[in-house]
């Protein structure tokens, strides 16, 4: 891997750009894997990244049925924190938020982390005992969290709207200021160009369609398009998909499928200098460094793979941003799209073993997945690297849903996030 | 948005209804009689299946009422509606009437 430096970016602009190699390969998949993961997407590759990095498991390959990147990963809101209520939430997802603060130094490739704050918005008193509580627990936890004034949230987000004439005027606001966005492509090929160098095969347009087991019922690797690939572990990390690639294994999950949308607006100049999410009243809003407005909007009530919804749930989403943000009122949107997200009942993910030996599922992490990329693969890693799961992944075994030891986000938070 | 064909109302469109998940879930009968591998799957694992599925809706902002229907979950199109009690039709996406992305 030819590292990204100023020599190296000198030498090119001196040459027209025309040594840069490619970033990864295109190899034809090998007989045999120590580790076969099942989806392209950031998580995937992060964990490919993670057993090769960190564990030293370079026999790996990333099988991806479309291109890597391509579903969610491409999909969502790049919004990053890790203020989530629970200590094993706040485990999961403060981890991955430590990698985030180094990740374009250790990938050296810059995914434009962006440490702008994440400002969530209170409007009922339910909401403000709620986030005040979360305030606490996180900093309990070691988590920067802080409680604002609608004063300070106007100081901190000039184009808010505070005024007490709002059909829910705004109450408050709970502020991490660690939290930001980061390139959401930039962190899927950050990591493939990683895990390539480590000698990570990623074979791209390869759709796994069923599972080889030895006769004692293990895993001895997976059909796919492109023919048999023998692997010793086998890691899910299908997403939306999850069912579909685990119904062709034999197994259930308890996950729904359900499209998840956003939009962006035509670009403009610097005008929002944070993130804000208000769950109330259903508004997630920041501005890209192209100028977009990214605005993240809700789920579809059912069931679906067509990855895309409903316009009522757009348009619900816009009604608030106009409200919170009247200069925007006369903004035109420019694209909006659906991504399929895995959702579990209690709203956590479910990471570590299944029913079949050798076989390890990474899913359900519903309508915020992108923050946790670099803790997921992280973790994952190390649960197909050592068979076990690590400390921090432990809580979100698939077990919980016989055991009833649920993680409920779902139920702290109110709404899906 | 989706128009829905209630039974009882005919067609209207999907924000005076309410989807109430996977339909013909029976729930046991005695459930200290199920064990907890059973219970959970009861409770938490779903079909969720890439194609047509039976799911219940209520009609909240219209009549009122429960029914059935079959939805093709990659076109999200309606297969047919019918009345709760009544067993699962025996059809598929291909006799889906109309596309319902209007």
């Amino acid at each position: 891997m030819r590292r990204f430096s100023l020599k190296s970016l000198l030498q090119e602009a001196a040459s027209g750009h025309q040594g840069w190699e490619r970033q990864w390969r295109a190899p034809e998949p090998k007989k045999e894997y120590d580790v076969v993961i099942v989806g392209g997407g950031g998580h995937g590759l992060a964990t490919a990244y993670y057993l090769a990095s960190v564990h030293g498991v370079t026999n790996v390959a990333v099988l991806e049925r479309g291109w890597i990147g391509g579903g969610n990963t491409g999909r969502n809101t790049t919004i990053v924190r890790s203020n989530y209520l629970f200590d094993e939430s706040a485990g999961l997802y403060e981890h991955a938020m430590k990698l985030w603060e180094g990740l374009s130094q250790e990938l050296n490739y810059n995914v434009m982390f962006s440490q702008r704050g994440v400002l969530m918005l209170a409007h009922n008193h339910h909401d403000v005992v709620s986030f005040k509580r979360h305030v606490y627990a996180n900093r309990l936890n070691g988590i920067d969290n802080e409680w604002l004034s609608p004063e300070e949230c106007k100081a901190y987000c000039p184009p808010l709207s505070i005024s007490p004439d709002l059909r829910y005027p705004v109450l408050g606001g709970a502020l991490q200021r660690r939290g930001g966005t980061a390139r959401h492509d930039a962190v899927a090929w950050g990591y493939a160009r990683g895990a390539d160098a480590r000698g990570v095969d990623i074979i791209q347009n390869c759709e796994v369609l069923g599972l080889k087991r030895h006769p004692d019922g293990s895993v001895a690797g997976v059909e796919t398009s492109r023919g048999t690939i023998g692997a010793k572990r086998v890691g899910v990390v299908a997403a939306g998909h999850t069912g579909v690639v685990m119904g062709r294994f034999g197994l259930r999950m308890p996950v729904e499928s359900v499209p998840l949308q956003a939009l962006v607006s035509e670009p403009v100049k610097p005008v929002f200098p944070c993130v804000v999410m208000s769950n109330a009243v259903h508004a997630y809003i920041s501005q890209s460094d192209k100028g977009e407005l990214v605005i993240g909007a809700g789920t579809d009530q059912y069931v679906s793979y067509s990855q895309q919804g409903g316009i009522q749930i757009i348009n619900h989403t816009l009604d608030a941003i106009c409200e919170l943000f009247p200069q925007f009122g006369r903004m035109r949107m420019l694209r909006s799209w659906g991504g399929i997200v895995d959702v579990t009942p209690d709203r956590s993910p479910i990471l570590g073993k299944t029913p079949i030996e050798g076989l390890f599922v990474n899913c359900g992490w519903g309508t915020g997945g992108f923050k946790a990329t670099p803790g997921s693969g992280h973790v994952f890693a190390h649960t197909l690297a050592t068979g076990e799961p690590h400390k921090i992944n432990a809580p979100f075994s698939l077990d919980r849903f016989k055991t009833g030891r649920l993680i409920d986000e779902a139920a702290a938070a109110a709404v899906a996030h | 948005m989706l128009l829905i064909d209630c039974p009882y109302c005919g067609k209207r469109p999907e924000v005076e209804f309410h989807c109430g998940g996977e339909a013909h879930i029976a729930r046991p009968e005695t459930p200290t009689a199920v064990g907890d591998a059973d219970w959970g799957s009861f409770l938490y694992y779903r079909t969720n299946p890439k194609g047509v599925q039976a799911e219940r809706w209520l009609h909240g902002h219209g009549c009122g009422r429960w029914f059935n229907a079959l939805r093709d979950t990659v076109s999200d199109a309606f297969v047919a509606t019918y009345e709760m009690g009544k067993p699962r039709p025996d059809r598929d996406a291909a006799t889906a009437s109309t596309p319902s992305n209007a």
